[in-house]
């Protein structure tokens, strides 16, 4: 299955179901250790994205576009943190996918993107218990993945595993970035909100691709 | 001329710190982008068209940020903007208040994007450190370090009876700061500098105490005449 325009709209769907199917199960993680609204905001903010991609009047032109709509659609609707860092990973990830289709280098660069995102605007690195830790390894098996003529449906298969075991690898972490961090020691034994949405929208990203074959 | 952008998780606050730093700098553009739809957060949004509305005509301008995702939100709508735009703002690590009020000073004589966005930080240490540092008054005959190398002539010494009641309170603090900054001349009020408002407000003079002048310059005669008369005048007030 290409991914292409078509499928970059099936992902951003997706997300949004599935945000929206565990907007519950993220809100009471962020209950735990945040500020309790997390998957409240991410639910507000998907569904703002599915009603623009509802309203177009015909399908954006390439990868980039769709990605471009959700940043800027998940910036102004999303309060708290994940806003702004969520929609720097699309905007980011948008600039490098201003393709019909992306190949397997092209998922990695989207990804890198991503990631790159996240950072520059939550300065946090692995092992912080933030979304960089699903995020990272999704970065780096997706790299380790995409060999010469690799299916990139395979590389997304990798980055959404490695992404859902990073987000259950911070179960023990402390934080030390974010709000869970005035928390300290208390905070692990907990999941990380933002490494379990994070973990949903990359397995999402794969799934519209099996899908949509 | 640089603009303001003020973006707090409040409203009010945004609205209530524009307003005091209006007093001082009456011709600054000062944008209020707090809260969010009617409650407490940072919007993208309104952020995002102060910082349009600031920077249309080409102008530079400093965005003043509260709490974190306050910084989150601005970094984003830089991230959004195009580069030249966006190459035209900074976003000073400086308290919100103090910053904004030193900043709006500032970009009132007319200082690029680079030195108001200075000013915002150095705000920071003002009431806290460099104010009570200098506070002391040189003695009579002693090298006055800060007027600085570059400065052309003997420095003139004066000292002046500060005239209104209040004393050096925001208003005066900041007519005093303009009148020097605008001049090819260095000023020091009790040792602080006196193109700084928030030094000269962390000396807490009141009415009837006296003020150690010592100016320097190309045009520090002049300049030591038209200061000793503001304050003696108490800068209009009573």
């Amino acid at each position: 299955m290409a991914l292409d325009v078509a499928w970059a709209v099936r992902w951003v769907r997706l997300t949004a179901g599935l945000v929206t199917e565990h907007r519950a199960y993220l809100t009471e993680l962020d209950r735990q250790i945040g500020d309790n609204d997390h998957g409240e905001n991410l639910y507000r903010g998907y569904t703002a994205v599915v009603a623009r991609l509802d309203a177009l009047e015909g399908p954006p032109a390439q990868v980039g576009d769709v990605l471009k709509l959700v940043a800027t659609t998940l910036m102004s609707t999303v309060g708290g943190a994940a806003g702004p860092l969520y929609g720097t990973a699309y905007l980011r990830a948008a600039k490098v996918t201003g393709l019909d289709e992306l190949d397997a280098g092209a998922v990695v660069a989207m990804l890198e993107a991503g990631l790159e995102g996240i950072v520059a605007r939550g300065k946090a690195v692995p092992g912080e218990k933030t979304m960089v830790d699903a995020w990272s390894p999704a970065v780096a098996a997706a790299q380790a993945a995409c060999v010469e003529g690799v299916d990139p449906v395979v590389v997304l298969e990798a980055a959404a595993t490695a992404a859902e075991e990073g987000a259950v690898a911070t179960d023990p972490m402390v934080a030390t970035k974010g709000r869970a961090s005035y928390l300290g020691e208390r905070s692990a034994g907990h999941r990380d909100p933002g490494a379990a949405s994070s973990a949903l929208l990359v397995r999402a990203a794969h799934t519209a691709a099996v899908d949509g074959a | 001329m640089t603009a303001l952008v003020l973006v707090s998780h409040s409203r009010a606050a945004a609205e209530g710190t524009a307003e005091i730093a209006r007093q001082m700098a009456p011709d600054v553009v000062l944008l209020p982008a707090g809260g969010i739809d009617g409650g407490v957060g940072t919007s993208f949004e309104l952020v995002l068209a102060a910082v349009e509305e600031a920077t249309a005509g080409g102008s530079g301008a400093v965005v003043l940020t509260d709490l974190g995702s306050a910084v989150l939100t601005t970094e984003s709508v830089l991230e959004m903007l195009d580069e030249a735009v966006a190459a035209r703002v900074r976003v000073p690590d400086a308290p919100f208040v103090e910053g904004a009020v030193a900043a709006a000073v500032e970009a009132q004589s007319g200082a690029d994007v680079e030195a108001v966005a200075r000013a915002a930080v150095r705000a920071g240490g003002s009431f806290a450190g460099s104010a009570g540092a200098h506070a002391t008054p040189p003695a009579p005959g002693e090298e006055v370090a800060s007027a600085g190398a570059g400065d052309v002539g003997p420095a003139l010494r004066e000292r002046v009876v500060l005239g209104n009641r209040l004393g050096l309170h925001a208003r005066p603090a900041a007519l005093l700061a303009r009148t020097v900054a605008d001049r090819d001349a260095r000023v020091t009020v009790n040792g602080v500098d006196a193109a700084s408002v928030l030094e000269l407000m962390g000396l807490g003079a009141v009415g009837g105490s006296e003020l150690e002048l010592v100016v320097t310059g190309r045009d520090a005669q002049d300049t030591l005449t038209t200061v000793r008369a503001m304050i003696q005048d108490g800068f209009g007030e009573t």
